[in-house]
């Protein structure tokens, strides 16, 4: 019997053409410099750039020992946890909100979508030109009400700023998977709860937030990702990593090492130790994914 | 469907509208700020309502030489950042057509190792290989080229499986009848598997216009010249708190130029960009 | 128009997986042949090898006198209707039957002439401006059949066209088809695993099963004369019954071990099937004596009143077998029936499963 899969046409050559450019590109600008960065990361270079010298691991042990690498970790860690928090569960809050209303669903969608076509970096300033010490309003409120703010001076309320930045950003993006994945939750279950006697809240606990496991897992960890790397963008423009390397994530610190500060074989040494982080996050979407596949 | 009480739907539609006013408040806030004189900007707080200056400081931002960035005009930031969204967006959509086609389609040896050579990129975004990459990029000599700007962000294997997903859904039947009808490999293409594509092709042109448009960390690196720059970067370089001729009303002009194209984008193309996004996944 | 040769046809795919067995079937120009059997047979495999969707691996195929191996489906001048129509959804039926004219470079006066006389011919004019999602699934069968018309191949091929079509739907189609395929004089090959079908529109009948040809013939011979168990419980509705013999010094012995009168039958020493049509059956009343025919014990299990007919589900000596019975049906289960079976209406076969 016919299936898909092995409906093909004959032709030799015309495949690897039709791949070509892709491959090209790859090949160029991923491969070429991923190895690069692999093999960057065991080697050291004087100060003056004249000789380098083999040091296996050394980069590495030098990296992971390095309080400011810990730090930075640290702080990759609280502003991913809290971006993705905050981000998913208002973001939740509205799409449940949404299939609850009947009349103006679009209207509220068009509304709430804005913020996804927003660059990072304009996210971030436009929080920044809101909470500027100097000229923000809501900062001149805040500051209005007795409470000392400036984010520029203090390190918790800067990555109170780039959260909320990074955050706001990303609720439309999971507002669209979350009504996505309420929307193909059979409403015949939700009526059955109802019938077993289950109160609005009761039914959105036990049916309804189950159910939605799967979306949320993935948007867990795009949201993850999305924190440790899209993000480069508002840390540059709001904080600049500071006050104190207060806000210096992780890709941060590898572009400042490397381009600031230009400390080749750590920058590289850090840059693999990101391959490895993301591929271990792709890896565990990979397997949602799989089992996606086998859940229909 | 369960009948909602009356309450819970007024609450729904008000938590709504306190969502739509936190997304919204900081684009607003800023399109009044465009609207308002220098001297009411810096002066906190700042009115709720638009101000009557608009005219006045978008032909200034856009025509009137002031509001530049390093002697570069925004209406030139503005053209970058048209041909690099654009140039990724259609350059990554023709690219990844060809190589789904290659893919799905035919049968050849080295097939799978190809696939898994693409499908790996899908891993690992430009932020962590950046320093290696802008070395190649210097190397090439493709630093301040639209060709820098554009050709590596090309290449992701994000289209290339959509495009692959969506073309093994096609009934091999259609194919085989095709081949009855006298299409080869590039009529079957152009005449039937292209118009088909249609809406895929739609939803990723919106996806990757705003991933281009919103590149921030590539275009910083791989631009030196200010007139290649794009506006998302020029804008970063406007903005200093310190320097007090800042000309903040230009900023925020500036500002609500950057957002409103691909703002513009979403909204218009809502319905594709919506169920690509979500058929997708990223 | 054309005569389709197949010479010792195999298909062998990557796996080693032997599909289609070394076929031979030669059909004559004009005629249809359908090739019928259960899925995996084989039969599908086979048609998409004489249209050049799959390769031959071994064997010579040829239409109109030439070898067509090592062309391309397009060039083998046939045309197919496929199982699921396979109709390109984008465009309209107009197009959906132009599509491989305009790929021949067909001047658009023509191609305008064939389609619109291929739209006539099946009754489609008035939808030639519709896309396929806006039409009836017979509707898309016709625009499928209309596409393999307007390009006037010599052979047509059809892949279990009717089978996503309802019941009575399917009834007038398959009339259609048979009609449409005289008036044209197109040589055919038709693939399906309805017997009906297959009874009803071939002029030569290929039963095929495992790869192999079973048989090959006129349906009503086959019908007749089925070559194998495999062919008789394969052709007919319902199927032939098959009561398992064998024979010792005392005479014959059903399954169960109930002698029954030998009524001259040549029975091998390993064993024997006995067919008979549910038709082919009468009841006998008491113990009256019947000469010329095989006389049995059935054990009525159930009974199935269709209208016109009923079906007598039972079994005799631990086989399972089926009567027609005209009209309406007086027995009830349990009930204990003599039945006869004509001499020259029963078939026998041996242990193997074929025809003595």
């Amino acid at each position: 019997m016919a299936s898909s899969n092995n409906v093909t046409f004959p032709n030799k050559l015309l495949p690897y053409l039709l791949l070509a450019p892709q491959l090209a590109i790859t090949l160029i600008f991923f491969y070429w410099p991923a190895s690069q960065a692999i093999y960057q990361s065991v080697l050291r270079e004087d100060p003056f750039g004249l000789s380098t010298q083999f040091v296996g691991l050394g980069n590495f042990r030098r990296v992971i020992s390095d309080p400011n690498y810990l730090n930075s970790l640290q702080v990759t860690i609280v502003f991913s946890v809290a971006t993705t928090l905050i981000a998913m569960t208002i973001a939740l809050l509205l799409a449940v909100m949404a299939d609850k209303v009947i009349r103006g669903k679009n209207i509220y969608r068009t509304l709430l979508i804005w913020p996804y076509a927003v660059a990072p970096a304009i996210a971030g300033m436009l929080w920044l030109f809101l909470f500027n010490p100097s000229m923000g309003t809501l900062a001149y409120l805040a500051r209005s009400a007795g409470y000392n703010w400036d984010p520029l001076l203090n390190g918790n309320q800067a990555m109170v700023l780039v959260v909320s930045a990074a955050a706001w950003k990303q609720i439309s993006y999971n507002f669209l998977f979350f009504v996505a994945g309420l929307q193909s939750i059979p409403k015949s279950l939700i009526e059955a709860a109802a019938i077993d006697g289950a109160g609005e809240n009761k039914r959105f606990w036990t049916i309804v937030f189950p159910l939605l496991a799967p979306t949320t897992f993935f948007l867990l960890v795009v949201n993850t990702v999305y924190a440790f790397f899209d993000t480069f963008g508002i840390i540059h423009a709001v904080t600049g990593g500071g006050p104190g390397k207060a806000t210096e994530t992780l890709v941060y610190k590898v572009y400042n090492d490397g381009f600031v500060n230009l400390i080749l074989g750590d920058s590289a040494a850090q840059s693999v130790i990101l391959m490895i982080i993301v591929i271990a996050l792709t890896a565990i979407q990979f397997r949602y994914v799989e089992r996606k596949v086998h859940y229909g | 469907m369960i009948q909602n009480n009356p309450i819970g739907r007024l609450i729904a539609h008000f938590v709504l509208i306190l969502g739509i006013v936190v997304v919204a408040f900081p684009i607003y806030y800023t399109f009044v700020a465009s609207t308002q004189t220098l001297q009411e900007i810096i002066r906190p707080p700042l009115s709720l309502l638009p101000g009557g200056h608009f005219w006045e400081n978008y032909s200034s931002a856009l025509f009137g030489g002031v509001g530049r960035i390093g002697g570069v005009g925004v209406d030139r930031l503005l053209w970058n950042t048209v041909v690099m969204a654009l140039g990724i967006a259609i350059g990554k959509i023709i690219i990844s057509l060809l190589s789904a086609y290659a893919i799905v389609f035919f049968r050849f040896p080295g097939r799978m190792f190809f696939f898994w050579l693409i499908f790996i990129t899908l891993m690992l975004p430009v932020e962590v290989r950046i320093l290696p990459t802008y070395k190649v990029m210097v190397d090439l000599g493709l630093i301040d080229t639209y060709t820098g700007l554009t050709l590596p962000l090309m290449a992701s294997a994000t289209a290339t499986l959509l495009f692959r997903q969506f073309f093994m859904t096609i009934p091999g039947e259609l194919v085989e009848a095709a081949r009855v009808d006298g299409a080869g490999p590039w009529r079957f293409f152009k005449d039937i598997l292209l118009p088909l594509s249609k809406t895929n092709i739609a939803a990723l042109f919106v996806i990757l216009f705003i991933y281009g448009w919103t590149q921030y960390l590539w275009p910083l690196l791989m631009t030196n010249r200010n007139d290649m720059s794009t506006i998302v970067v020029g804008l970063r370089k406007m903005i200093s708190f310190a320097d007090a001729d800042t000309e903040w009303h230009l900023v925020m002009v500036t500002c609500i130029l950057a957002i409103l194209p691909p703002i513009l984008v979403v909204v218009l193309m809502q319905r594709w960009f919506v169920r690509g996004l979500v058929e997708t996944e990223k | 128009m054309a005569s389709v040769e197949l010479t010792n046809i195999r298909k062998v795919y990557g796996g080693g997986v032997e599909a289609v067995k070394g076929i031979n079937i030669a059909i004559d120009d004009g005629a249809l042949c359908v090739l019928v059997g259960p899925s995996g047979c084989g039969k599908s495999t086979l048609l998409r090898m004489i249209a050049g969707l799959e390769t031959i691996t071994e064997g010579v195929l040829k239409i109109e006198n030439s070898v067509v191996n090592d062309l391309g489906p397009a060039e083998r001048d046939i045309a197919m209707v496929f199982q699921n129509y396979a109709l390109y959804p984008h465009m309209k039926v107009y197009d959906n039957m132009a599509y491989g004219l305009r790929n021949r470079g067909m001047p658009k006066g023509e191609i305008d002439k064939r389609v619109r006389e291929a739209a006539q011919t099946l009754e489609l004019g008035h939808l030639l401006e519709r896309r396929p999602r806006e039409l009836s699934g017979g509707q898309r069968q016709r625009v499928a059949m209309g596409r393999a018309i307007v390009r006037n191949p010599k052979v047509f091929l059809f892949d279990e066209p009717l089978s996503n079509l309802d019941a009575k739907l399917r009834g007038q189609m398959r009339v259609e088809i048979k009609n449409l395929q005289r008036q044209l004089g197109v040589t055919s090959v038709y693939v399906t695993h309805d017997q009906l079908e297959a009874m009803t529109l071939a002029d030569i009948l290929v039963v095929m099963n495992g790869g192999v040809v079973e048989q090959i013939g006129a349906p009503l011979d086959i019908y007749e004369k089925p070559a194998s168990t495999f062919v008789a419980s394969f052709i007919g509705a319902p199927p032939m019954n098959l009561v398992h013999v064998t024979a010792n010094s005392a005479g014959l012995l059903l399954k169960d071990g109930t002698h029954i009168g030998a009524e001259g039958l040549a029975i091998p020493a390993e064993g024997a099937q006995i067919g008979f049509r549910p038709e082919d059956l009468e009841v006998v009343a008491g113990s009256q004596q019947h000469i010329g025919g095989l006389l049995l014990d059935l054990t009525v299990r159930g009974v199935e009143p269709v209208g016109a007919e009923s079906y007598v589900y039972g079994d005799i000596g631990g086989d399972k077998v089926v009567v027609r019975v005209a009209g309406r049906s007086v027995v009830e289960p349990g009930d204990h029936l003599r039945v006869i079976v004509p001499k020259e209406k029963l078939h026998l076969f041996d242990a193997k499963g074929k025809r003595i």
